[in-house]
């Protein structure tokens, strides 16, 4: 058990490392998520008297679509260069692989939310940022890492991974995105946390699904 | 009779309808160098994943040390050390961080002695700072090679390591290899290179099609000898 964490976190740090150094994919997410709120902002400025009705979709939207530019890489940049086979050769079960890049993914996809949060917060003028919105966005987040990063594991073997990597992840990602934004939308309406448990319960509970269903099927996705 | 450390019987691996490996057959003693040559596409580097677990066959069996690499492959990963065409290195992590992540990832507990043992042996201990993405191809094939060495698996392959050095980095590969050899590690490498590899070898085996057409001790056959029957089963001119 020890090698398996030690393994994880090996995995972790390295992608943190490269990524200090590089900045290739917190680059292109921030600017992605500037981009898209700085159009957002523009586009529904003129017809929303209300931004707070669109604020929960612009959130989730942003997030999703930028925290897709951080996914791909988690394996298709191992592949790219090569490297890919140097980490499968690891004498250890394969999930503590999966389990190093869904965290790094996770991670950089955190950091990138705590960039676009108070940049929303300027764009659409509101203050919307409260903890269990914050709490939210964590477990959103960590499910989004948790599928993407079986997917993009999953698309790393096929020629049109860029393509394949978003048309798989979207359609299962749904649930978890739709709670998100119906709890979000709660939140600015007013509503209290324990009317918004149901939501969060959800998203627990695909967070737990896509983990366990990652942990038992990486080992076959990465198989050539 | 001493059992073989790599015994494959009937292997076959198909990609879809295409048939790469067609029933290979073969053991390796432990010690042994066992020297793969044949034209691309022949089977080789699929041969060589099959070993090192990357790849599962199609049907047939593998046993390393007598394990079926089916059952354990965790275990025979830790016997193994790959050198492959990529050099499976971080470009924007430094020689030295490179070693200590695979020395992390084979479980390895005080690796700084034996990461400055290898890089002192291929000559980069003095480079140990710097990125590998500023190394030359020479430089990066010598830290591919340490990095598969890490954990020091009785097993090495190496597949085309040569791919893409000039011929003085080739001879220093060489060198190295023909150091890490000896008695006690088992060495699989194909290669298109038929002089140098023949060097290094102490079996010949060929293989063209997804099948083994030659395999001999290499005291029996010389390098005179070796490119006209290579000639022969691949066709003229195939050799580099």
């Amino acid at each position: 058990m020890k090698h398996y964490l030690n393994v994880v976190w090996a995995v972790l740090w390295k992608d943190l490392r490269i990524e200090l150094r590089s900045k290739d994919i917190f680059t292109s997410m921030a600017v992605f998520a500037v981009l898209a709120v700085m159009i957002f902002n523009f586009a529904f400025e003129l017809r929303v008297s209300d931004k707070t009705v669109v604020i929960p979709g612009v959130l989730w939207v942003t997030i999703t679509f930028s925290g897709m530019l951080g996914l791909g890489r988690a394996f298709i940049s191992e592949k790219d260069r090569g490297s890919i086979a140097g980490l499968l050769l690891a004498p250890v079960d394969r999930s503590a692989i999966y389990f190093g890049k869904m965290l790094a993914s996770l991670l950089f996809i955190l950091v990138m939310e705590a960039f676009l949060l108070p940049l929303m917060v300027i764009f659409f003028n509101t203050n919307f940022v409260t903890l269990p919105l914050i709490a939210l966005l964590f477990l959103g987040t960590l499910g989004f890492a948790a599928v993407g990063a079986i997917f993009s594991g999953l698309a790393v073997n096929t020629r049109t991974r860029e393509i394949l990597l978003p048309v798989l992840l979207f359609p299962v990602m749904l649930p978890v995105l739709m709670a998100g934004i119906r709890a979000t939308i709660g939140f600015m309406e007013g509503d209290s946390l324990a009317d918004m448990m149901k939501w969060f319960n959800l998203i627990i509970f695909f967070d737990i699904l896509y983990i366990v269903v990652a942990y038992l099927t990486f080992d076959y996705v990465v198989e050539e | 009779m001493t059992t073989p450390l790599i015994e494959v019987m009937h292997l076959r691996k198909a990609f879809g309808r295409h048939r790469v490996l067609k029933g290979v057959d073969m053991t390796i003693e432990a010690g042994s160098s066992v020297v793969m040559f044949g034209p691309n596409g022949a089977g080789k580097t699929t041969f060589l994943r099959i070993l090192a677990t990357l790849s599962k066959p199609t049907s047939g069996t593998v046993r390393i040390a007598g394990v079926d690499v089916k059952h354990n492959p965790e275990g025979i990963r830790q016997h193994l050390g790959l050198v492959s065409h990529a050099p499976l290195l971080y470009d924007d992590l430094t020689a030295y961080e490179n070693l200590r992540f695979y020395a992390r990832l084979y479980g390895m507990q005080a690796s700084e002695a034996r990461i400055r043992e290898l890089l002192e042996r291929v000559g980069l201990w003095h480079r140990r700072h710097d990125l590998v993405r500023t190394f030359s191809r020479g430089m990066v094939q010598r830290m591919a090679i340490s990095r598969a060495l890490l954990h020091n698996p009785p097993i090495l392959l190496l597949d085309e390591p040569d791919t893409g050095l000039d011929p003085q980095a080739a001879e220093m590969m060489t060198e190295v290899l023909r150091e890490i050899g000896g008695s006690e590690r088992t060495i699989i490498m194909t290669t298109h290179h038929l002089e140098r590899g023949l060097e290094l070898a102490d079996r010949v085996v060929m293989l063209v099609g997804g099948e083994i057409v030659f395999d001999e001790p290499a005291s029996r056959i010389a390098y005179d000898q070796l490119r006209p029957l290579y000639d022969r089963f691949v066709g003229e001119g195939a050799v580099a």
